[in-house]
């Protein structure tokens, strides 16, 4: 489709993260899963608990066990073993089945969080005016749906709950190493500190990094796309050195940040890991002295008991507790950059969900009626091939029904796509029911901006159109459209099989009736020598078809429709000029009695139009039959017979 | 496979043969740090024993830490190398296709490769260089470490090990080809958001919002389903872990306990004997670290064979070999625009039941312009990609200037026989970058010349930026006539032999394509022209016109001979111009 040359819109940048939407997100979570959260928290703190736990049971068995049965027998303490070990065991179990919990509800958790996410974002999108998909790039929507998306799921799945049971291990292993000693913890937190700086400079330098990285690799994926789409006239200008030459300075580019990257990634854990062994060793030195000096320990437990020096029996499982915390830590830091990805990519799902949608206050509906003979006309449960528009009128709420007649007026209408720039200049024109309306002119003249005017893909800037009388505007924008028929120049179709596709046009039609549509644009014959007929499969846009053969079924598809008004934009451009002529016949059966908008550069296919419009630069600036129009040796005449007059 | 991607590896063979030895010292050093915490807190610890064994602690701390950050250096500059190169050669082989090679694949499918495959292969190289010789280490080392320490307890988690490779590899196995259906199922969601943005309009003008949203929802709840079932099933694996972990330790703390209180004795307020508590402590640590490692290892396994797909799908690409290549010492001169087509029959593959063009005998004239017509699948295209050896003929030979295509070097043949493709595509960049494709040395008085023959260079210094306006990727700021003439001047500026045009004015009107047929005709006549065109009255004044039907020609002639022989030829003109003729004739 043409684009009407706007500006890019603002997307947000690769790795900008919008504020609070990390509450938002933890909003959206907990709207869907608030008992599932509950569950998995109270399972998050089983768990850490029970990570934990193994340290002070060492230190319940060493004292409490081990010295005293060294010193009065095995038997003297087999009663406090047992019991410890039951204990023990049941503290696991309790930690076993939390993981367990906690795993298959985060994995529901993930995956519902993530389906809603896909489903707002594409319920939202199908909202969305035209204009959003004229001014972002297909592969720009494409990469929410893929990599922000993906960025989610890190998150929600991985990084935040790391991140908080990480957070739980440490703050249940700094409140049972404060019972132990107050010194030793002491001593501990200066370690932690020292960990919190070295994320602080290289995880935020990976962090920086991993964002260019990000970037590089989208402008790279940018030109390989570009490139692997022109690969053919790459080929026919052997333009392949050149385009070898561009892609290797990009790649270096690409290469370098994700090195970098890499490696402040690739340290930060053996930094971490060896900051908590020198952890461990200071706080072996120092309860080595504290057991040296017998000076009383200070801890709540020893507040309890009353102040005893610090026994062995504390140093160890303090040692092992703190060894797990810095692990936490560590666990922590690989986070950071994660966290920032994903909330970058989460800004962007949400900058989707936030777009604007396509306004309609139209409350004016199309309905099926059926018409009595007085002319009277009332609302039909069926199809009937007789249209009306539902009026219902506020003021004194009754309901008037106007036949669907298919005349569409365009009064003084201007427009641009952007204000800086009017494409449309004082357009009027009156199609009368059942008359087929041409448009021609150059490239760009405005033909297919006068179409997307009248089905409201944009709105008009001044002037009015109306359709049956009512103003457009009035019509709510679904039942406006269903109203007309759209054929497209560029065809779209959908992966399904053939009978799918033109069944896309009406979803309730039968089989049959499809194949009639199919038969009427003179499709039918090549479908039924395609490899399974009517039910082939159709993948990649009809890659299979060649561009007449998608063009025909872009017609079945608008036949089956049965829309009382079309609009066929360069409907026949790609098909030759004999096929034409057999879809022509088909096509002037569709559209008898019909109200047709028709767009071509094939002027032997406007020929028999009830009026022509000739636009330039936006303006009609000749209109009539073609007759007339020979007859006023204008444009239209010189377009026509241009060709020959040159010779 | 493995072997065709390692070629890729090149320069940074090095960095990737020195990681893994980094790797093992840190592993040592790792597996060393709890034996030096157990002795360091032997007995009673008494001070010069914390710091001993602290100090070389430290010290194996210091190697290790030294070991971890030049290994994680050098396996991040190995890792990314390996992908720039890999994305290096992908590119490069592309650039090697053939016209086949091209159409065989898609052109997402080609980007998915270069990106994400090629980081999938690239994460799991940087796991085998640091991970996968870590792991197996650690696990020999802990069991090593813990049998010296005190193989009777060692024994338990040796015992244990078994059970739990057992439960995490048949997990393993039942999830991964779930996995893989949830890839597939995935892309096919993926597809369907990319269809919808395509035909948006399409969408949006059969009013199918809803039908679409209720498609695409159900294509995200199979997703959804399946995946979350694959990932429960994936949720075993932790408890399975612990509970190997767990049930270990218990027992080590019972017979551990049974055995320092049966075996040893109190000396100097500290337990003496063939195994002490700080010994347990230590057998445990390392036990965990075994088991941990049996855990990794299983996690890689998924992770390397789900990277097997993307390193499948990246040497396909690798080892597609062009069958259309230069010959040696081709020649790198054409004589003249002559063609000829000597018996030629050509399809698109093998496989192919029918051919594309059959019994072609054809003679062009140096300076001629031809002109092509036909329907939609007759066979035009395929029939004048012949000519710059975009394709191979099947049988039978064409020859340029008087020498078989097959002689020529293929930059060579490619620069004087120059098309204006029917899907053609500009470039982002200015219009003068697109224009300098045609010839990168061209002055801007060249650029406006080709332009004034293409009739592009009115619209064109209308832009307010002139030469230097931007055009967006895919051309998206200029018209579809606009696009064809920039397109064409561009083939000009290769000052070609021959120039073919295959429907390349289709969105130009009438009367700019018969102005630039006459610049054509006036400004160089020595140029071969071969004209695909829909209209009669572009092809009209050529001095040969070939009819094409079902991949045959079916008629060649000028005009006024056609309109005598050709039945097809004549209904044509007809359709086109009868009304005209009957409207009082005034076009002759």
């Amino acid at each position: 489709m043409k684009q009407p040359g706007a500006k890019r819109g603002m997307p947000i940048p690769k790795g900008a993260i919008k504020k609070g939407t990390m509450k938002r997100l933890l909003k959206y979570v907990f709207k869907y899963y608030k008992k599932h959260l509950i569950v998995v928290f109270i399972c998050l703190i089983l768990s850490a608990a029970g990570g934990l736990v193994s340290s002070v049971f060492m230190q319940q068995n060493i004292d409490k066990v081990i010295t005293p049965g060294v010193q009065n027998g095995f038997d003297s303490v087999k009663g406090v073993l047992v019991k410890n070990l039951v204990i023990m065991g049941s503290v696991y179990l309790i930690a076993l089945v939390s993981t367990f919990l906690y795993n298959r509800i985060m994995a529901t958790v993930t995956q519902g969080v993530l389906y809603h996410f896909r489903k707002d974002m594409f319920e939202k999108m199908q909202t969305l005016p035209i204009k959003y998909f004229d001014t972002h790039a297909h592969g720009e929507i494409m990469s929410t749906y893929t990599n922000d998306t993906d960025a989610v799921r890190q998150l929600v799945g991985q990084s935040i709950p790391t991140l908080f049971s990480s957070t739980l291990t440490l703050v249940v292993a700094v409140s049972v190493m404060l019972t132990y000693s107050f010194i030793m913890t002491g001593v501990f937190f200066l370690c932690v500190i020292l960990m919190a700086f070295a994320v602080k400079k290289i995880g935020g330098r990976s962090g920086r990094f991993m964002v260019a990285q990000q970037r590089s690799l989208a402008i790279e994926e940018g030109f390989v796309e570009e490139m692997m789409k022109g690969q053919k006239v790459v080929k026919v200008f052997t333009h392949e050195e050149a385009a070898k030459h561009d892609f290797d300075k990009l790649n270096e580019q690409l290469y370098s940040d994700a090195r970098n990257a890499h490696i402040f990634g690739n340290i930060l854990g053996p930094i971490l890991g060896n900051i908590g062994n020198f952890t461990y060793v200071l706080l072996a030195i120092c309860g080595g002295l504290l057991l040296v000096s017998g000076i009383p320990n200070l801890g709540f437990s020893s507040i309890a008991a009353g102040l005893q020096p610090i026994t062995l029996g504390f140093v160890i499982p303090f040692l092992g507790m703190s060894r797990r915390s810095t692990q936490a830590v560590n666990e922590m830091s690989h986070q950071v950059s994660m966290i920032a990805m994903g909330l970058a990519g989460t800004s962007r799902v949400f900058a989707l969900m936030d777009e604007q949608p396509e306004q309609d206050e139209g409350y004016v509906t199309l309905v099926n009626a059926e018409k009595d003979e007085n002319g009277n006309i009332t609302e039909a449960e069926k199809h009937t091939g007789l249209w009306a528009w539902r009026h219902y009128h506020k003021a004194d709420g009754t309901v008037t029904y106007t036949e669907l007649k298919g005349d569409i007026v365009l009064d003084q209408v201007d427009f641009g796509y952007v204000p800086e720039k009017q494409v449309l200049t004082d357009v009027t024109l009156y199609a009368r029911p059942g008359q087929k309306i041409a448009f021609v002119g150059a490239t760009g003249a405005g033909k297919t901006t006068i179409t997307n005017l009248i089905n409201r893909f944009y709105d008009i800037a001044d002037g009015k159109i109306r359709y049956d009388g009512i103003n457009i505007n009035k019509i709510s924008k679904k039942d406006l459209r269903r109203s007309l028929g759209i054929v497209l120049q560029d065809t779209n179709l959908f992966t399904g099989t053939v009978m799918e596709n033109i069944r896309y046009g009406r979803l309730d039609a039968t089989d049959e009736e499809c194949i009639a549509a199919a038969e009427l644009a003179n499709a039918d014959d090549f479908i039924r020598r395609l490899p399974d007929g009517y039910n082939t499969m159709l993948t990649n846009n009809g890659a299979n078809l060649s561009q007449g053969q998608r063009q025909l079924l872009s017609i079945a598809r608008a036949a089956v429709a049965d829309a009382p008004a079309m609009i066929l934009d360069e409907a026949t451009s790609s098909i030759d000029t004999r096929t034409e002529a057999l879809v022509n016949d088909g096509m002037d059966k569709l559209m008898k009695g019909r109200t047709v908008f028709v767009i071509a550069h094939r002027l032997s296919t406007v020929r028999n139009s009830d009026a022509i419009m000739v636009l330039d630069h936006g303006r009609i600036i000749e209109r009539g039959t073609h007759e007339q129009l020979i007859e006023q040796k204008g444009v239209y005449y010189q377009l026509y017979t241009g060709a020959f007059e040159l010779e | 496979m493995v072997k065709t991607l390692l070629k890729s590896v090149r320069e940074y063979k090095r960095a990737s043969l020195i990681t893994p030895v980094f790797m093992v010292l840190e592993v040592v050093c790792e597996c060393l740090i709890p034996l030096m915490m157990s002795k360091m807190l032997a007995g009673n610890a008494p001070m010069g024993q914390i710091l001993k064994y602290g100090g070389i602690m430290l010290l194996l701390a210091c190697l290790s830490l030294t070991c971890g950050i030049l290994g994680g250096r050098f396996a991040a500059i190995a890792s990314c190398g390996f992908a720039k190169n890999l994305r290096k050669d992908l590119f490069y082989a592309v650039q090697g296709f053939s016209f086949k090679d091209v159409d065989k694949f898609s052109t997402s499918s080609l980007v998915t490769r270069l990106t994400t495959d090629v980081t999938n292969v690239q994460n799991s190289y940087q796991m085998c260089l640091r991970i996968v010789i870590r792991v197996p280490l650690t696990f020999i080392f802990s069991v090593v470490m813990s049998l010296s320490i005190n193989w009777k307890l060692a024994l338990v988690f040796v015992l244990i090990l078994p059970f739990l490779a057992t439960v995490l590899f048949t997990l393993m196995r039942k999830v991964m080809p779930f996995f893989r259906r949830i890839f597939k199922k995935y892309d096919a969601l993926n597809n369907s958001v990319q269809e919808n943005v395509g035909g948006i309009r399409v969408v949006k003008s059969f009013v199918r919002e809803d039908y679409e949203t209720q498609k695409f929802d159900r294509a995200a709840s199979e997703v959804r389903n399946d995946f979350t079932r694959a990932e429960k099933m994936l949720a075993l694996t932790s408890p399975t872990m612990m509970l190997a972990m767990y049930l270990s330790s218990m027992l080590i703390t019972f017979i551990g306990a049974r055995m320092i209180v049966s075996t040893g004795s109190w000396v100097d307020n500290a337990i003496v004997g063939p195994l002490v508590p700080s010994q347990l402590s230590a057998v445990i640590t390392y036990g965990v670290q075994m088991l941990s490692s049996m855990m990794m290892l299983s996690m890689i396994v998924v992770m390397l064979t789900m990277s097997l797909e993307s390193a499948r799908r990246i040497t396909e690409v690798l080892k597609q070999k062009s069958d259309l290549v230069s010959p040696e010492n081709g020649l790198t001169e054409v004589k003249d625009g002559s063609i000829r087509f000597e018996n030629v029959n050509f399809k698109y593959s093998e496989r192919a039941e029918k051919y594309a063009l059959s019994n072609i005998d054809l003679e062009i004239k140096s300076g001629e312009t031809v002109g092509i017509l036909g329907g939609t699948g007759s066979s035009k295209t395929s029939l004048i990609q012949l000519i710059p050896r975009l394709y191979d003929a099947t049988d039978g030979a064409v020859y340029v200037g008087g020498e078989n295509v097959k002689n020529y070097e293929l930059d060579t043949l490619r620069k004087e026989v120059s098309v204006v493709l029917q899907k053609n595509v500009l470039f982002s960049g200015t219009i003068k970058e697109n224009l300098r494709w045609g010839n990168p040395e061209a002055t801007d008085d060249e650029l406006e010349r080709v332009c004034k023959l293409a009739q592009a260079h009115e619209f064109v210094s209308a832009f307010p930026d002139g030469y230097d306006t931007y055009i967006e990727q895919g051309g998206t700021n200029v018209s579809g006539g606009q696009k064809q003439r920039l397109c064409i001047a561009r083939a000009l500026l290769r000052k070609p032999k021959i120039l073919i045009l295959d429907d390349s004015t289709s969105a130009v009107d009438t009367k700019t394509d018969a102005l630039i047929r006459k610049a054509f005709k006036e400004e160089i006549p020595d140029t071969t022209k071969i004209i695909i065109a829909q209209r009669v009255a572009s092809v009209e004044h050529a001095d040969k016109i070939l009819v094409m039907e079902g991949g045959r020609i079916a008629a060649m002639g000028t005009h006024a001979e056609l309109m005598q022989t050709s039945a097809i030829y004549r209904e044509t003109y007809e359709m086109q111009t009868k009304k005209n003729a009957e409207e009082g004739g005034e076009n002759e």
